[in-house]
């Protein structure tokens, strides 16, 4: 919580009655409720859909009739608003019921747009999918974020290093391996990493060594990853020809990947994509199981206490915003040598500011900043199905640029506190000097 | 070590010659941010085989080689005033607007709509010309007010609730303007996507006839600068802002409105921004078309930090930054090179001014006021 934000929670104990948080959204989702029942549900069409669970020709799914199942969200939005008005001892139901109902927003969608497109059935299993692999360089510039910011070091520079190590990466691999040879491929993924670190030790200094204001720093890096890719872009990448190369093959998981209908969809996908779940985990399991996790942690909670128990905190410092470092950089491979084979300006498109978002969504722990990246990379891919479907309201199309937004909407809404008021590590933010 | 020591020394008798003959002391640390990028970015000419003093010939006369484009390179710079101050105000409030963007964009959408409005043609120039740049201004305030609204309601931090209103503005402002079912704000006649021309009365007076052209734009974003000034320095308002952005805590407990200055700081913001843009519709381009601004927030947070958030400092600062931009076309031509050079170069000037004990220990300057950018308790946890 900022200082500011202290200010303004003094003036609202103050007063002795307000809306809070819980009666507002209770009387949201008790809004939405009666209008999917009253308005939504009659007037939509009432054929059966399905979400299939194969690709064509003939695949296997569930059939569903949409209008029933939009009285049974609604009925159920109604019961999380009672609980949300309700009385004191409600609330512990209601807040389950508010994730429940927010989770519901998801089947809510897909049905309603299957419901308003002239198609009739999509794939689920490949948007779950695409999800996930969407959501891999949120999820590692969340983990980049994690160790920077539990650290106290506010990284604003995510998309900026994500960005460089996308581009010097693109660019060895276009420059020694032609864009067309597995070992350069590889070797260049390892320089894109080298890279992510190496932005973020120039973060580390400006942070740290030279005490600058962590928010201008971040920006520093991005401006410069900007201007740095494009010209290496435009002076090395292109002049080499190597414009757009061969990306990382797909790896099947042995054993999962031979499951019937949906085991080849769901456990076939690409190695950085494979990486991301073992990072998670083991951010997780260094910050929370292991000595030097607990100092990154009194690092970014109390330094000075952490400093009396005799840690060298610039020091933990440094190596825990480099750690995120190398992390964003395979971030960064990830968009030039694994989603595509090519570097393009502004290629992460604000990747690096929605993982800052996911992980305000997760409150700076791994696995809930894991499931913020999964939200975003979700609202992506559904987007991008949506916009497939062609989703008609009364006659006009809904426009690709209203999917487009989607991510950037629901960010918008996480930060703004639709789950709550998030609260980072106390010391994030204010430079530390050692004692004398 | 001996170069280095001969660097440093070589560095020193610069700093002499510029503290006892042109008295250029507040100046130093961005000034030698300059000198230095433009060194550093010398270099990384001379690494891509380039003659570096070719280019930067080709860049000095691309920005100023003639009359013509010296107003060009001015006109180039006013925008960038605008988004400029659109940060400085924010963060002499303690809030970090990385909005400007979104902010020009939602005025130069208001400033395009109203300007393109049937009773706009009857209107005269003297009342048409304040309602395009007011409707742009209320365009700006509005996108600008919104995070600042979320920021003490909710608690989001305006830093990523700018940015991603930004992209939000930005798929808007490309569907209502590309969109024909329905057409919303688009020329129809046009091929490309971009909205109806604005009423002639609308146009701002240019003042010199270059490419782009220089209109009256500058003058008034110019004079905004030096209303900023007085307002930050000389009204109660101006005190508030500083107080709050120095510290909120203190700010409440000496019965200041600290949600209401927030809320305002951000939304004045906004207005600078939605002004430039507005300016840029009317006297540039006559229309509204997305891609106009796309980076001149970022370069405005730039020039701000360059002009260290002072309002007068940010003309000189979004001059230099503008014609730099302005003149990379003609290096890229002569020297046959990337303008992302002059990027770099920015970023560069942007790294050594937020990091600038980096240049005092290079040019031995002595730390005669504190940098804002450390001491500042801009952004605070996010």
């Amino acid at each position: 919580m900022t200082t500011a934000q202290q200010a303004t929670a003094t003036t609202h104990t103050a007063r002795q009655f307000h809306l809070d948080r819980s009666t507002i959204t209770g009387l949201m989702f008790g809004i939405i409720g009666v209008a999917l029942i009253a308005g939504v549900a009659p007037a939509i069409d009432n054929t059966t859909r399905r979400f299939n669970l194969e690709r064509p020709p003939d695949p296997a799914g569930i059939g569903f009739n949409p209008p029933t199942w939009i009285i049974a969200i609604g009925v159920f939005y109604l019961i999380t608003a009672a609980l949300g008005i309700g009385p004191q001892q409600a609330q512990r139901w209601a807040s389950h019921a508010r994730v429940l109902s927010a989770l519901g927003l998801v089947p809510l969608v897909l049905v309603l747009s299957l419901a308003l497109s002239d198609k009739a059935g999509t794939n689920v299993v490949i948007l779950l999918s695409e999800s996930l692999f969407l959501a891999t360089p949120l999820a590692l510039g969340a983990t980049t974020g994690l160790w920077s910011e539990r650290a106290g070091i506010i990284n604003i520079g995510i998309e900026g290093t994500m960005l460089s190590s996308a581009g010097v990466g693109y660019m060895t691999y276009a420059l020694l391996g032609e864009a067309n040879s597995t070992g350069w491929l590889w070797f260049s993924i390892v320089i894109a990493v080298l890279a992510g670190g190496l932005v973020a030790a120039l973060l580390a200094v400006l942070s740290i060594r030279f005490n600058v204001n962590q928010i201008v720093s971040g920006v520093v890096i991005n401006l410069f990853a900007l201007g740095l890719t494009g010209f290496l872009r435009s002076e090395v990448i292109f002049r080499t020809g190597n414009t757009s190369g061969v990306r990382t093959s797909e790896i099947g998981l042995p054993l999962l990947s031979s499951i019937p209908v949906i085991g080849e969809q769901l456990f076939t996908s690409r190695p950085i994509y494979w990486m991301m779940y073992l990072i998670v985990f083991s951010t997780w399991l260094v910050m929370y199981r292991t000595p030097w996790g607990l100092r990154v942690r009194a690092c970014g909670e109390n330094p000075h206490a952490a400093e009396t128990l005799g840690i060298n905190v610039l020091r933990i410092r440094y190596q825990s915003v480099i750690l995120g470092g190398l992390i964003a950089g395979l971030a960064g491979a990830w968009f030039s040598m694994e989603s595509q084979g090519g570097f393009e300006d502004n290629m992460t498109n604000a990747a690096g500011f929605i993982a800052l978002a996911a992980l305000i969504f997760g409150k700076w722990t791994p696995w809930g900043a894991f499931a913020g990246a999964l939200l975003f990379g979700f609202s992506r891919a559904l987007g991008t199905r949506l916009q497939f479907l062609g989703v008609e309201v009364s006659g006009f199309e809904i426009p690709s640029e209203f999917f487009q937004s989607l991510p950037f909407v629901v960010t918008l809404v996480v930060v703004a506190g639709a789950v709550g008021r998030s609260v980072g590590p106390a010391a994030a933010g204010t430079p530390f000097s050692t004692s004398k | 070590m001996a170069s280095g020591s001969s660097i440093t020394r070589a560095s020193g008798q610069l700093h002499r010659a510029l503290t006892e003959i042109w008295r250029l002391q507040p100046l130093y640390v961005s000034l030698y941010a300059i000198l230095l990028s433009f060194i550093i970015g010398g270099v990384l000419i001379s690494l891509i085989g380039v003659n570096p003093l070719t280019a930067y010939w080709a860049l000095l006369r691309g920005m100023a080689g003639d009359a013509d484009r010296l107003a060009g390179s001015l006109a180039r710079s006013v925008p960038f005033i605008g988004s400029a101050l659109a940060l400085a105000f924010a963060f002499r409030a303690g809030l970090f607007n990385i909005g400007a963007e979104g902010q020009l964009l939602a005025g130069g959408i208001t400033a395009a709509y109203v300007g393109a409005l049937s009773w706009m043609t009857n209107l005269p120039g003297i009342l048409a010309i304040p309602a395009i740049l007011l409707a742009g201004t209320l365009g700006g305030t509005i996108w600008g007010g919104i995070p600042g609204v979320l920021r003490t309601k909710t608690g989001a931090h305006e830093v990523i609730s700018t940015i991603m209103l930004n992209s939000v503005v930005l798929f808007a402002a490309r569907w209502m303007v590309g969109s024909r079912n329905p057409v919303v704000l688009r020329d129809t006649d046009s091929t490309v996507p971009r909205t109806k021309p604005i009423s002639d009365n609308a146009v701002l007076p240019e003042l010199v006839d270059s490419q782009p052209t220089l209109h009256v734009g500058l003058l008034a974003l110019v004079g905004m600068c030096f209303v900023v000034a007085f307002v930050l320095n000389r009204t109660n308002f101006g005190f508030e802002i500083a107080t709050v952005g120095l510290n909120p805590h203190a700010a409440h407990y000496a019965g200041i409105n600290v949600n209401r200055v927030l809320v305002w700081a951000m939304a004045a913001s906004g207005a600078f921004a939605g002004l430039a843009a507005a300016s840029e519709i009317s006297g540039t381009s006559g229309h509204f078309q997305p891609g106009t601004f796309f980076l001149m927030g970022f370069d405005g947070i730039a020039i701000a930090l360059l002009a260290r958030t002072k309002p007068v400092a940010i003309i000189a600062a979004a001059v230099l930054w503008g014609s730099m931009l302005a003149g990379a076309p003609l290096m890229q031509q002569e020297a046959n090179m990337s303008i992302d050079v002059v990027r770099i170069i920015q970023a560069l000037v942007l790294l050594f001014v937020a990091a600038d004990a980096i240049v005092r220990y290079l040019f031995r300057v002595k730390d005669i006021e504190q940098n804002p950018f450390q001491t500042s308790t801009v952004g605070g946890a996010i």
